[in-house]
This record gives structure tokens, C-alpha cells and sequence, in this order.
């Protein structure tokens, strides 16, 4: 079963304090345990742009900011493929996202057959 | 339907209460799905009200229910579209479980019922669903018996019960009972879950009625199960010990009209003596081999109380020592209120107070109508009754059950009097 999770850093500066050498450690970890389908780190939220189309079709582009120190962004995410939801704890647990103040939301992903 | 229908259906409904747990356990581990086993396990006890006034009540009752139950699930896996694609995984996930635990000596079944104690208590469900689905899995309670023990509307409680098992299901929460490495971290959920369906039903938080000893038999009846399920665990046996050397004292907590009796006033020869019996000898298992746990100190306490032949001859300087463990274990204002109030019988009336006016600023005790109860207590003790009514007024305020409350305005009145 994939699920996906979601990485949360604790506030929108909190990621001058991650560890690199952790973050490789930990992608090793999933690709060498053969759970890892995916997976990106996203790059910092002041550079994300927004866009909504209205009913008519009109286009609106906006940029989020600024932001609040205690506002959680989403830094990332890894799809992984485990068994049931206690495996997925134990390497969202794992995740060095999930420590300092960072939470780590584990969503199943949904299939949909045909 | 005649006589003998009616006693072969009563005894029916007797034994399927006792074996519904094991056999939704038993049906969850082989099809994964809580709604499915529930269904067929229905099913299988409605064939047995048709069959056994025929047939006669068959050798292994519990055998013959899971034997009719696993042939209807796996039709109605046949027949139905959307479980088709589940069953091929079903089998997939069966093989990687490993072979089943081997059936009982007397070749009845075996017991999974471990597995969903843990399933009912994952910390992945909400704190108000576990208790709940606890009560409707494992003690069988109908969603409606389950809605009135948390005193919300039977629609609400269905709600709650479909969100959790949609979430076991949806988030594939596994049936499991957790390695040994994890089980220190997951059992104190499943004792909690337990202590808070004892602890509503030994002392409610709402409604009429101070006690509702249908609820508090169920939550020992549960520990009694998981006891035998984990006899190694200290802490079950240390849970068990606490409910039975609380639960003994029932007869006497409450005066032919229902109103609250303390602990000080009660009439001790009411106490449940083999239930105290009972709890003592668990409680030693509970405290030896092995550094203290919060249910067996809390269950030692339980005893000093209920060994004691009146408040007087209680053995205070360990009543105290021992808060001092929790503490230490487990702290909380609860806890540090009790000792308070366990060192004024030690030490002193005003060195009780003392440190419960030391409590007044914790936000957790600000909702707790037994800490102003307490204080005016001891204020009365004291003779400052102004004081002690206003903290009476106080405790009104918050009291929650009827019989708390008459308790709480006849000693307002008292303290007004005087």
C-alpha cells in the first residue's frame, strides 16, 4: 500500500537548521529498503506562486508571504510502498523532517482500479 | 416460540456475548476488515438461533459459529465486485502473517483477541474513538449501549464508530499485536483505554447517577482477558489489582439514596473482601521484579485504603511515599492534589493546604471540582468556614453528576451553618 508523507517544516526558517548528511542518510534508507517510489524536497516556499482560474476563466496568480515564524510549510514529500500504516509510521518517524519542531503527515495514497 | 427455543436462544445469546470477541478477532486477522467481520459474525449467530433449537447446541459452539461465519465471508468476497480485487490480497497478506497460531488444547479456537485490543487502541485512532470501539469490538456492547455509556446520541457514537473503522480500514491500521521492542510503547494505550471505561463507569462525569457498575464490570471483565492474553506484563496485573481494590468499596459509596459517601464515613464491613483479596495478591505481582509502574503503585495505594480499619488507622506516611513514586513516575496536579491531601493526614492539617494552595495556578486543576472540594474540606477541618463555603460554592459550580452535587450542597450547607 503507497502512502504519502508529507514533510512539514516547523516554521518557514526552520530550514537552515536541517542536516544534509541526515537527509542523504535517510533517502539511502528508503531506496536500499526497496519502499521508496518517490520523492522530491522542494525548493523554499518564497519562491512558490499560486494560481486559481475562476468560473470564467480568468487567471489569477498570486504569491503567498509573507510569512508568519510559527507557519508550518511543506518542504517535501516521499511516496513510499509498505505494508499497512505502522511501517509507514516507523520511516515518517524516522524522517529528520519529523524532529526540531518539523511534523511529518503520512496520508494513504488512493487507488482507483481500472 | 416454545420453551425450549426460547432457552436454546438464551443460551445463545449468553455464549455469543462471551465468544463475539474472539471470534471478530479471529475474523479480522483472516479478512482484514472489521465491518465484513462484524457482518458475518451476525450472520452466523442469526443461523444459530435457526439451527441449534433443531439441531441441538453442536459440540464446540465457538467452532461451529467461525466455521459458518468464514463460509459467508468468503461468498460475499466471491460475489461482490468491490472486495474481489481485496480477496486475491487477502490471501497474499494471510501467507506473509505466517501459519495460524495453533487452535487450543481442547481444539477449540485461538485466541486473536490480543490483536485487536491493539487495533481498538492504535494511537493513529482519536482518544474519544478508542474507548468506544473498544467497548463495541471487544465487550460486544451495541452501538447504542456504547452511545449511553459516553452519554452522546446513538447517531453520534454510529458516526464515530464508522469514521474509526473506515480509518482502519482506509489506512490499512494493521491487526497486530506489536514486537516486544514496540509493546512498552503501546500498551500503556491500551491500559488507558481501559482505566478510562473503569473510571466512567466507577465514577461518572456527567448524568444521574453516581456509579454505573455495567460499565466498570466490563472494563474488568476486559482487563481480566488481556491478563490472560499478556500474564507477563505487570502493569496489566497492576491495572486489574487497582479496578478490583476500587471497585470492592462500591456497596458503600453511595447512602440508601443514592448520595456520595466518602471515603472517611464509609461503613468498611461493606467492602467486597474477596474482590480485596483479589487485588492485593495482584498488586504484589504488580510491584515485584521490577522497577514500580504507575497502575501498581496507584493499585498499592488502593490497598493501604482498603486494609486500613478506618481513616485513623490508616498508614499515611506510606500512602504519602508512595505518591511520592507516582510522582516521580507519572506526574500530574491529580496526583500531587492526592498527596496533599494524604500529607495532611500525616503531617498536619495546614501543611495539606498549604501545599494544595501551591495547585491554585495549574489551568489543569482550574476544571476539577474534587481539588476545590478538597481544599474546602480541609478549610473546614480548620474551622474557616467563609473560606471553606466559598470553595464549596466553587465545586458546585463544576460537579458534574447529581449525587456529587447533593453531596457538594449539603456540605455547603454545613460549612454556611457553622
Amino acid at each position: 500500500m503507497k502512502y504519502m508523507l508529507l514533510i512539514y517544516a516547523g516554521a518557514a526558517d526552520a530550514a537552515d537548521r536541517c542536516d544534509y548528511e541526515e537527509w542523504v542518510a535517510y533517502d539511502k534508507a528508503l531506496r536500499d529498503a526497496g519502499v521508496l517510489v518517490s520523492g522530491y524536497a522542494l525548493k523554499d516556499l518564497i519562491t512558490a506562486t499560486t494560481v486559481r482560474v475562476g468560473p470564467g476563466g480568468e487567471r489569477t496568480v498570486t504569491t503567498d508571504g509573507p510569512f508568519a515564524e510559527t507557519r508550518e510549510v511543506l518542504g517535501g514529500y516521499d511516496v513510499i510502498d509498505v505494508p499497512d500504516l505502522d511501517a509507514a509510521l516507523e520511516w515518517a518517524a524516522r524522517c529528520p523532517g519529523s524532529r526540531d519542531g518539523g511534523s511529518v503527515v503520512v496520508r494513504p495514497v488512493a487507488e482507483f482500479e481500472g | 416460540m416454545d420453551e425450549r427455543a426460547a432457552g436454546a436462544a438464551a443460551s445463545v445469546e449468553a455464549m455469543f456475548r462471551e465468544e463475539r470477541g474472539r471470534l471478530l478477532a479471529a475474523l479480522v486477522r483472516r479478512f482484514g476488515d472489521l465491518d465484513l467481520a462484524e457482518e458475518v459474525a451476525s450472520e452466523a449467530m442469526e443461523a444459530a438461533l435457526v439451527r441449534w433449537p433443531v439441531d441441538g447446541v453442536p459440540p464446540k459452539p465457538g467452532a461451529w459459529l467461525m466455521t459458518t461465519a468464514r463460509r459467508r465471508a468468503v461468498d460475499r468476497l466471491r460475489r461482490d465486485r468491490v472486495y474481489a480485487a481485496r480477496l486475491a490480497v487477502l490471501q497474499v497478506e494471510a501467507d506473509r502473517a505466517g501459519p495460524a497460531a495453533p487452535a487450543d488444547a481442547d481444539g477449540d479456537l485461538p485466541d486473536e483477541r490480543l490483536q485487536l485490543f491493539f487495533t481498538c487502541a492504535h494511537p493513529a485512532l482519536p482518544d474519544e474513538d478508542r474507548a468506544a470501539l473498544t467497548l463495541r469490538c471487544l465487550a460486544g456492547l451495541a452501538t447504542p449501549e456504547v452511545a449511553r455509556a459516553f452519554l452522546v446520541p446513538p447517531a453520534t457514537m454510529a458516526k464515530r464508530i464508522v469514521r474509526a473503522k473506515n480509518k482502519i480500514r482506509e489506512a490499512r491500521i494493521p491487526f497486530r499485536v506489536p514486537g516486544a521492542d514496540e509493546l512498552p510503547g503501546r500498551l500503556p494505550g491500551v491500559l488507558q483505554v481501559l482505566y478510562s471505561i473503569f473510571t466512567e463507569g466507577y465514577a461518572a462525569s456527567a448524568g444521574p447517577d453516581l456509579q454505573r457498575p455495567d460499565l466498570a464490570e466490563e472494563a474488568i471483565r476486559l482487563v481480566r482477558i488481556l491478563r490472560r492474553l499478556l500474564p507477563a506484563e505487570r502493569e496489566v496485573a497492576g491495572l486489574l489489582a487497582l479496578m478490583l481494590l476500587t471497585y470492592a468499596r462500591r456497596a458503600a459509596r453511595t447512602g440508601p439514596d443514592g448520595e456520595v459517601v466518602l471515603l472517611d464515613d464509609q461503613d468498611r464491613r461493606r467492602w467486597d473482601r474477596p474482590m480485596i483479596e483479589e487485588g492485593r495478591e495482584l498488586a504484589v505481582v504488580a510491584l515485584t521484579g521490577g522497577p514500580p509502574g504507575l497502575y501498581g503503585v496507584q493499585a498499592a495505594i488502593a490497598a493501604l485504603h482498603d486494609e486500613a480499619p478506618g481513616v485513623a488507622g490508616t498508614d499515611w506516611p506510606q500512602v504519602v511515599a508512595l505518591y511520592d513514586v507516582l510522582l516521580a513516575i507519572a506526574p500530574s496536579p491529580v496526583v500531587a492534589m492526592n498527596r496533599a491531601v494524604a500529607v495532611a493526614m500525616r503531617d498536619g492539617l495546614e501543611a495539606g493546604l498549604a501545599l494544595l494552595d501551591g495547585l491554585a495556578g495549574d489551568p489543569r486543576l482550574r476544571g476539577h471540582h474534587p481539588y476545590q472540594a478538597a481544599r474546602a474540606d480541609l478549610l473546614c477541618r480548620l474551622g474557616r468556614f467563609a473560606e471553606a463555603a466559598a470553595a464549596y460554592r466553587e465545586a458546585l459550580r463544576l460537579a458534574g453528576t447529581e449525587p456529587d452535587r447533593a453531596h457538594l450542597r449539603r456540605r455547603l450547607r454545613e460549612a454556611e451553618g457553622s
